[in-house]
This record gives C-alpha cells, structure tokens and sequence, in this order.
C-alpha cells in the first residue's frame, strides 16, 4: 500500500488541473461582455484594458474562490469595480457633484418642444442622438449613478446582480438606477439641444 | 417645464420598463398606458432610448487583448 497515497494525491492534482482549466476556458469566454462594461466605467480604451487585465490577472490567482455553477460574469466584475474603486481613490478627484435633478420625461419633453410630438416615434430617437452624445452623457455621470447603470443597462445584470456586485443594497441600486437615468436623460438634453 | 397629471406615473412606467413591478403594479401600468396616449408615447420613447443607450454604448473588446488576457493563465 505504499504507492496508494501517490496514486491519490497524484489524481486530486489532476482533477484540479482540470477544473482550473475550465474555470479559465469559461472566464476567458466572457471577456467580451467584460470589456463592454469595463470600457464605460473608465474614461479610455487603455484604461478599460488595463483595468480587465488587472482583473483577469486576479481571477487567475483566486480562481479557488469562484464557485462553480454562480454567476461567473457577476464575480468578474465584482473584481472589476473593486479594482476600479481601488483606483480612483489613488487618483486626485473632485468631489462629485449633485445636480438638479429633472423628471422621467425630461428628455422625452425637450425634444417634442424643440421638433414636435412625431420626434417621439420609435426610429426618430436613434436620427436625433449621436452615439458621441450617449457616451459623453454616459461618462459625465456621477460614478456611483454610472456604476449602476452601465452595470443594469448596458452589462444587463439584474438589480440582484448589479446589488451584490457593487456590494450595495438593492433600494439603493434601485435609486442610483432611477436617478442615474434621469441624469442621463438631463444630460442628453443639454447636450443635444441646447 | 409645467407639471402634468402622468407625472405621477413617469417611475411606475421605469419599473414596467425593467419588468420589477410585482403583478398589481403592472395591472395599474398596463391600463394606464392603455388609457393615456400622453403616457404611451412617452414610454414607447423611454423603451427605444433603452435599446438605442445599449447599442451605442457597447464596444468591441480592442483586437489583440484576448490574446493578452489568455498569456495571465496559470495552466499551461
């Protein structure tokens, strides 16, 4: 019996080969999805890669701690907004500030004032906004509302996801989500319209 | 801007729009949008900006990062 104990430890090193291999294969599968995200958190491309291969590089070392069969996708950016808070606290930033906030319709308004209730129609929303326009709107918001809305609007998570990820509670990703977009909207606005 | 009386009605809508309301609240959203074309268009609207916000936003991982990205694998 002496060559048994070998043998075990032998194949337990296999099995975790495997599963590291999986792990990996199933994390590397979803960094388009990871970048997507990513790249509206931060201001650059150059930021955005750097900030999801710092997280790769972190998921590799602690692939142990990731159970199998959760949201994969929620635990990678869990370590994406973490490094990315990590980050901004190194770098000298105002204090955001907290503008006046209008309603739901805002935007839906201004544009019917400026063109008329036919701006309204579907297709007519895409031929007024720029996509220079969302992403400015996007990046000028507050990071705690952008956090929240790229994560549910453009990541697509939902609240409990967007909840746990952000290490918040949900009312709160449901009110950052609410004003976040209203900021949107407002910012759209002003910037389309003005 | 003057107030209207739908306003009342904008956040209910955003619930609708995100499927988070429990079944009353979306009885109360469904017969309002169907009695209040002020309200419908307005929501219509908030719907395709959605859409339209997700499309433009997204971007394409840059060529060459997965290849970056496959190197910090700890297996062979």
């Amino acid at each position: 019996m002496v060559e048994a104990e070998p043998e075990i430890e032998g194949r337990r090193i296999a099995a975790e080969a495997r599963d590291r291999v999986r792990f990996e294969e199933e994390a590397l599968a979803l960094a388009d999805q990871v970048y997507r995200v990513a790249r509206r958190l931060v201001g650059t491309r150059e930021e955005a890669e750097d900030l999801v291969q710092d997280t790769y590089s972190r998921a590799f070392r602690s692939w142990r701690s990731y159970t199998p069969g959760t949201n994969l996708r929620a635990w990678l950016l869990r370590i994406l907004t973490n490094l990315n808070l990590d980050r901004g606290r190194k770098v000298q930033r105002t204090p955001d500030t907290q503008p006046i906030e209008e309603g739901d319709y805002y935007l839906a308004n201004k544009m019917v004032e400026a063109s008329g209730e036919q701006v309204l129609d579907q297709d007519r929303v895409v031929e007024k906004l720029s996509q220079d326009s969302i992403v400015t709107a996007l990046s000028s918001l507050p990071h705690d509302f952008r956090d929240t809305v790229v994560l549910v609007d453009i990541g697509e998570f939902s609240y409990a996801d967007a909840a746990q990820i952000l290490d918040i509670p949900i009312g709160t990703v449901m009110s950052r989500l609410h004003r976040g977009r209203r900021l949107l909207k407002q910012e759209l606005a002003e910037g389309r319209l003005a | 801007m003057s107030r209207t009386p739908c306003e009342a009605c904008e956040e209910l809508l955003q619930g609708y729009l995100d499927r988070a309301l429990t079944d009353s609240e979306v009885g109360r959203a469904e017969s309002h949008l169907d009695a209040c074309d002020y309200c419908r268009r307005r929501y219509r609207f908030e719907e395709s900006l959605r859409k339209y916000v997700q499309t433009t936003a997204a971007e394409r991982m840059p060529v060459g990062l997965m290849e970056k990205l496959a190197q910090l694998r700890s297996s062979p």
